[in-house]
């Protein structure tokens, strides 16, 4: 590998595993990041996604595995990789008893900033991310958004060429969280790579290119589209009036994957290994001639559930 | 250098703004001091006066009375009750009525008269009958300084019952008292209790700092960044190296303004070893921060090591009182060291520098758990 193709990526993993006690968290994951693009963690709770991105960030060693993270090798170069990297926590990790600027100056010191950096750089994210009305009100007694605001800012205030956001948006409201991804894609128009956890659909869509963890375990990765463009399962949808009758059951049969309900309709998916799905499910004795079946396009979320969940399933 | 220098102030800064923030913990640092020393100056004496004890009066007559007002002159005693059988007398030690019982048999005035220390010309004898005491002190000895109050009453002067002059004794030796001819606990007392009061809060201070951030989920935020192990422990302690200095100030004035305590040592000194021991608590409490999961293991593991540190420091029991043993795990507290110096400094005048092996001892002390505090402190959530 030559120089070159090596800076054009942010993040390489090779094999990376990581064992609590008996409980492996993250197991052989093998992971790619290109620079400048927003990539997605994606998976239920106690998937993974933390205890990767802390061995991402030089937080946990791992048990084996390679990682090169911005050209530092980790864990050995974790405290020269701290400079290159921001890091927002799942939890708000700075001080509820100090006012939004106290704790924007704290951070701005910690990392070096000079005094005249400090000023500048303070007034310039307090205009950003809309806190300068909230810049004397103590970080505890804000709103959940103005809280997340406030922690990108933390996390950003030494332009890191790198970003992890550990499910950033788990306590915000579907407006806010639809501010905080625009300004995602202003950082990753500068030319910030972010690495960021989800468990919600319309987030992990937003992404460039996705990893779907279940159990520690990578069950896919690609760009939403080809996610969802390469599903081989196939998803039908089902207009009927006794839905919850119907859902189970059609989850009895050994060819269907998965069924949701959704508002009117029921979301069936079904394997691969059926060539006439609809025949299938129109022989089942709930079904009526008189409901409508129909193929369509598959979404995020049928791409998540028949990837993970094999063992949980019904 | 300078980049650190910067880190550390930014700790400091924090640590002040949140201190000035917490009402209750800044409201303790001025509290706790003022209250025990008041409390303390006031409570601990150990001139006991005023037992309170009964008396089994077998004679009846007006001597054995004139006994027990004379005994009551000297405020040791306080008869409180009379009781008419040595069992009920015995009963009531039992149920802690009274600490002690006065047994005046009734032959007391034939005792009395043939007592040497009465001295009605009669030789000293060897006979029996001659040298009997005149009545008996039943006494309560579990507490050992009520037992020697009542001990000392064993040669009192009975020259003022007989209205006779007095047959003293010339004394074996001549004592000359010096820093506290008057005697009072509270000279003692005073000096101890910055040591004390320095003790108990600058541990709690410390022990709480690095576990707190830990329970706040402050810290995973902490070890992102390129503050390093040692920046942090400086950072946590200078602040209230501050506060235990404004203690102190208020330890000894109050000493000085309300129990007239004089600090005749040199100033500088005193600011020096005080300023080694804050170090050293504080230094200590930042060692339990790094092994505690949880502020409430901080709390427990403090109070764990606080009670030997004061028990054996001598603020209360002499050092020299203790078996060698004890006296070993005492020199391991930073506590009896300051003890001994700020004793010295304030009540004798006495130099640091003669006392260096205790200013040593605090520095090394101080040194070390910095060490193990940083190097228990581990940057990695492993």
């Amino acid at each position: 590998m030559t120089i070159d193709s090596q800076q054009e990526f942010a993040i390489q993993a090779r094999g990376l595993s990581r064992n609590f006690g008996n409980l492996t968290a993250v197991s052989a994951l093998d992971l790619v990041v290109e620079k400048k693009v927003i990539y997605g963690f994606l998976g239920p709770n106690g998937s993974g996604k933390t205890t990767a991105i802390r061995l991402l960030t030089g937080l946990l060693k791992p048990s084996t595995g390679e990682v090169n993270v911005l050209d530092c090798k980790l864990p050995q170069e974790a405290n020269k990789l701290r400079l290159k990297i921001g890091y927002m926590t799942q939890k708000f990790s700075l001080y509820d008893d100090l006012t939004v600027k106290e704790n924007l100056q704290f951070i701005a010191k910690i990392y070096g900033l000079s005094a005249n950096q400090q000023k500048s750089r303070l007034s310039e994210l307090l205009s950003i991310y809309q806190l300068n009305q909230q810049s004397q009100q103590l970080a505890g007694s804000m709103s959940g958004g103005q809280k997340q605001r406030l922690a990108l800012a933390a996390a950003v205030i030494h332009k890191p060429q790198l970003l992890f956001l550990d499910e950033p948006t788990s306590a915000v409201d579907p407006q806010n969280r639809r501010d905080f991804w625009e300004q995602l894609f202003d950082l990753c128009d500068q030319g910030t790579t972010i690495l960021v956890s989800t468990h919600y659909m319309d987030e992990a869509e937003r992404c460039h290119k996705l990893t779907i963890l279940e159990n520690g375990i990578k069950r896919a990765d690609d760009s939403p589209q080809n996610l969802m463009a390469n599903m081989t399962e196939q998803v039908i949808e089902i207009s009927a009036n006794d839905l919850r009758h119907i859902k189970t059951q059609l989850v009895q049969l050994p060819a269907v994957i998965s069924a949701s309900q959704l508002g009117e309709s029921l979301r069936v998916l079904v394997s691969k290994s059926e060539n006439n799905p609809i025949s299938l499910l129109r022989k089942q004795p709930s079904i009526s001639a008189t409901d409508k079946l129909a193929i369509v396009r598959p979404s995020l979320e049928d791409v998540f559930v028949s990837t993970t969940g094999k063992e949980l399933r019904r | 250098m300078l980049k650190s220098w910067q880190r550390i102030s930014a700790i400091i800064i924090k640590e002040l703004l949140q201190l000035s923030r917490d009402k209750m913990t800044f409201g303790m640092v001025i509290m706790i001091p003022f209250v025990q020393l008041i409390l303390f100056g006031y409570a601990i004496n150990t001139n006991v006066k005023n037992i309170p004890v009964g008396v089994f009066d077998q004679s009846q007559t007006s001597l054995s009375r004139a006994l027990q007002q004379t005994i009551s002159a000297t405020n040791v005693v306080n008869f409180t009750q009379h009781y008419h059988s040595l069992s009920s007398a015995q009963t009531a030690i039992d149920s802690n009525e009274v600490r002690a019982v006065l047994v005046i048999p009734n032959d007391v005035s034939q005792r009395l008269v043939r007592h040497p220390s009465v001295g009605f010309g009669l030789p000293p004898s060897s006979k029996q009958d001659n040298n009997r005491p005149i009545a008996q002190w039943l006494v309560d000895g579990s507490d050992t300084m009520i037992a020697a109050s009542i001990k000392s009453l064993r040669n009192m002067p009975l020259v003022e019952l007989l209205d006779n002059p007095a047959n003293r004794n010339t004394a074996t030796f001549e004592v000359t008292l010096l820093y506290n001819p008057e005697q009072k606990s509270v000279v003692n007392i005073v000096p101890g209790l910055v040591a004390v009061i320095l003790t108990m809060t600058m541990i709690m201070f410390t022990s709480a700092a690095i576990v707190r951030e830990q329970e706040r989920s402050n810290m995973e935020m902490l070890i992102t960044t390129p503050l390093a192990s040692m920046e942090l422990m400086v950072g946590k302690i200078v602040p209230y190296i501050f506060i235990g200095a404004i203690q102190v100030v208020i330890i000894l004035g109050v000493g000085y303004w309300l129990f007239h305590v004089p600090v005749n040592g040199d100033l500088l000194q005193l600011v020096l070893a005080t300023f080694l021991f804050i170090c050293a608590s504080l230094v200590l409490g930042l060692v339990i921060s790094t092994l505690a999961k949880s502020q409430l293991q901080s709390m427990q593991m403090t109070v764990f090591l606080l009670l030997p540190s004061i028990l054996l420091s001598g603020f209360i029991f002499p050092y020299e009182g203790m078996p060698v043993t004890a006296q070993y795990i005492a020199e391991a507290f930073p506590a009896t060291h300051f003890i001994r110096l700020i004793r010295g400094i304030v009540l004798r005048d006495a130099q640091v520098f003669d006392m260096s092996y205790d200013m040593m001892w605090l520095f090394i002390f101080t040194v070390l758990g910095l060490l193990v505090a940083t190097f228990r402190f581990k940057k990695t959530l492993d």
